[in-house]
């Protein structure tokens, strides 16, 4: 496979506004998870909330996209110089040859939730300023990040829920390796909303504490929100130290909605198809960053389609203690994660969890280990049995 | 170099191999019945969509699915048996400018309610992707599978996706493209009036089970439009119904060219070969 230079990236999430507070925070094990009330939301919830979106302002040109999806968007895009290495891309290949794939799941629904709390009384109407087209539609996201830089190429929103952002690498590989574009914008942003907050609280995956992946006490999730933005093109200018995404699998589970296959074989062909993609074997993976939501069912068979096939010394952690569960975001925070792993050469160990369970046997970390890093394994998993893997080397002289 | 790519100037075709075409919409259940009304011989009867019962699926979970992936289902297994193919060995490419339109309505309005309550299964069937998790559960295709959003561009993003995927893995991939109806209040912000769905196997080598050979370019050109002023109104209305000038052509069985609607700045252009 014909891999990927990251080029640019970027995360913001409930631990950081961009990757230099994020790697602080991993370096210093520290989360964002908060007890806290949210909007209307009546039971008090343990979430990772990035601060300071209900003051956000969106441009002013893009003003019919104002969403709190679309406001992390910004707040996103606008950090670690990202935008200034779009606009660059945009010099060298023209904004023709750019394309535009993200990740979400539940893009600006939240704008619908409030608009259907003020419907007009006789008629039902949705209150006039609501915009279904630029808020809650999924495509939403990358029209809007699209907009922003005046780019004209290729685009869509991937929507597989919680591998939504992972995936997005593998279409723009494809997109790149057949032509179409120069470069691409992936990443993905998904937002707090009530339709995630009691969604995932009537299937009682939601811990009314933050969450504890792969603890033997772990009782669900802690719901989060992130963007997370990665600007890819072909590996031809690489140097030394840069990130490269040498590995992508994808598979379905063909099992259940909303339960893993108990095995993790869906899991198992995904990670084992990033593998050979990349010309890797599993004991050339330095870290692995679980899928890791810390439910019961999700972690044990994350756990043993991991140890099929790295065994038990393989460093691993779930960053989802320190971000809470950012859902169609997460692929691409924690493609980020890995890739300042890579470039810092440490493993970071999760936050949240105390006394590993015993039943499972993947080498779960507790604390950041410092050590040459060259290949990190990045782990989505979602709703409807939607797998996908991605592999991050560094380029070494 | 991998079949189907080649260098062309600075924009770069694609070719791709249609194998089997399913198609369910308002007046037209299924693709030979659709033939008879995109080549003129028989007319157009608007009529909501009538599907046929959901295979594979057991009777537990067939009677929790909605109409996106009654209609999924139905287009997928239709493409395939045209095909010849096995589905549990497709990659799938799901295109939809939204989910299940009455469940995500239904939800809107429990969390709009004093009762905030939402059912586990409304919760899970919410996902755009709910399609496709139930198409693998009901072929037992382990395969990769994604699911796009496109707003109006559903059918053209769909089949980028789907041949790309196709060309990269040297493999066939099914493409479902496909969009349902909202109730109101939401439907007078997005009047998609009819569902509508397009399946096709992409396969890129040339095997028995081909139809026709594709080749599609990004193009300037304004869209190609229907003659027949019913079918036109479809085309403009539905985002998976802009694909009806290529299915046109392959109804009528002859080769051509035809501009198919992808985003406000780019079309996409679609050479036919049988």
């Amino acid at each position: 496979m014909q891999g990927l230079l990251l080029t640019s990236f970027t995360a913001t999430s409930s631990i950081g506004t961009g990757c230099k507070t994020t790697l602080a925070a991993l370096r210093s094990q520290c989360s964002g998870i908060a007890r806290k009330h949210w909007e209307s939301v009546n039971f008090e919830t343990c979430i990772g909330e990035v601060e300071g979106l209900d003051s956000f302002a969106i441009r002013d040109d893009l003003a019919v996209f104002d969403c709190r999806n679309n406001r992390l968007a910004q707040l996103g895009l606008e950090q670690d110089g990202f935008t200034h290495a779009v606009r660059n891309a945009i010099k060298r290949f023209g904004k023709e040859r750019i394309g535009v794939f993200l990740g979400t799941s539940t893009s600006g629904i939240h704008s619908t939730e409030i608009a259907f709390r003020n419907r007009e009384t006789i008629s039902g109407k949705l209150p006039v300023d609501y915009d279904y087209r630029h808020t809650h539609n999924s495509y939403s996201i990358a029209d809007f990040v699209r907009r922003y830089f005046d780019l004209i190429g290729p685009a869509y929103a991937v929507s597989t829920a919680c591998s939504s952002s992972a995936k997005v690498f593998g279409s723009a590989q494809r997109m790149l390796a057949s032509g179409l574009i120069d470069a691409a914008i992936v990443g993905g942003v998904d937002s707090l909303c009530l339709t995630t907050m009691y969604g995932f609280n009537s299937l009682q995956l939601v811990s009314t504490n933050p969450c504890k992946p792969f603890d033997v006490h772990r009782d669900g999730i802690s719901l989060g929100e992130a963007a997370a933005f990665v600007l890819v093109e072909n590996t031809a200018n690489a140097v030394s130290g840069d990130i490269i995404m040498t590995g992508i699998g994808e598979s379905s589970d063909a099992h259940h909605m909303s339960s893993p296959h108990p095995d993790g074989l869906g899991a198992r062909i995904a990670m084992q198809s990033a593998l050979q993609v990349a010309g890797l074997r599993a004991t050339d993976i330095n870290y692995i960053n679980l899928h890791g939501t810390a439910t019961q069912s999700n972690d044990a068979a994350e756990d043993k389609g991991v140890t099929a096939i790295f065994g038990t010394k393989t460093p691993c952690s779930s960053t989802k203690g320190h971000t809470g569960h950012t859902l169609g975001a997460a692929g691409a925070v924690e493609a980020i994660i890995c890739a300042l792993a890579l470039q810092n050469d440490f493993a970071p160990g999760g936050v949240g969890t105390k006394i590993i369970d015993p039943s499972l046997t993947c080498r779960y970390l507790l604390s950041n280990i410092d050590q040459p890093m060259h290949h990190a394994l990045s782990n989505s998993f979602g709703f409807g049995g939607s797998n996908c893997s991605l592999v991050f080397s560094k380029v070494v002289a | 170099m991998q079949p189907g790519f080649f260098q062309g100037g600075r924009l770069n075709a694609l070719q791709i191999h249609v194998d089997g075409i399913g198609l369910f919409g308002p007046g037209m259940s299924g693709w030979t019945h659709a033939c008879e009304i995109l080549t003129g011989k028989a007319t157009l009867e608007l009529a909501p969509i009538q599907l046929p019962p959901t295979e594979n699926l057991p009777p537990a979970e067939r009677r929790r699915v909605g109409v996106p992936i009654k209609l999924s289902m139905a287009i997928g297994f239709e493409a395939v048996r045209n095909a010849c193919a096995d589905p549990a060995q497709l990659a799938t490419v799901f295109s939809s400018s939204e989910a299940d339109c009455d469940n995500i309505h239904s939800i809107l309005e429990s969390l709009a309610s004093d009762d905030r309550e939402i059912s586990p299964t409304r919760f899970h069937n919410s996902v755009h992707n709910a399609p496709s998790g139930y198409w693998s559960i009901a072929t037992g295709c382990m395969e990769p599978s994604t699911t796009l959003c496109a707003y109006d561009a559903t059918f053209a993003a769909g089949l980028l996706e789907a041949t790309t995927q196709a060309l990269s893995s040297g493999k066939p991939c099914l493409l479902l493209a496909y969009d349902t109806v909202f109730p109101e209040p939401l439907y007078s912000l997005r009047p998609i009036p009819y569902a509508l769905g397009v399946a096709m196997v992409l396969n890129p080598f040339k095997t028995k089970a081909a139809h026709a050979l594709l080749t599609l370019n990004m193009s300037s050109s304004s869209a190609t439009t229907l003659s027949d002023n019913g079918l036109e109104e479809l085309r403009i209305r539905i985002p998976a119904a802009r694909s009806l000038p290529l299915l046109n052509l392959l109804a009528d069985g002859t080769s051509g060219l035809v501009v198919i609607e992808y985003l406000d700045s780019i079309n996409l252009s679609i050479g036919v070969q049988l």
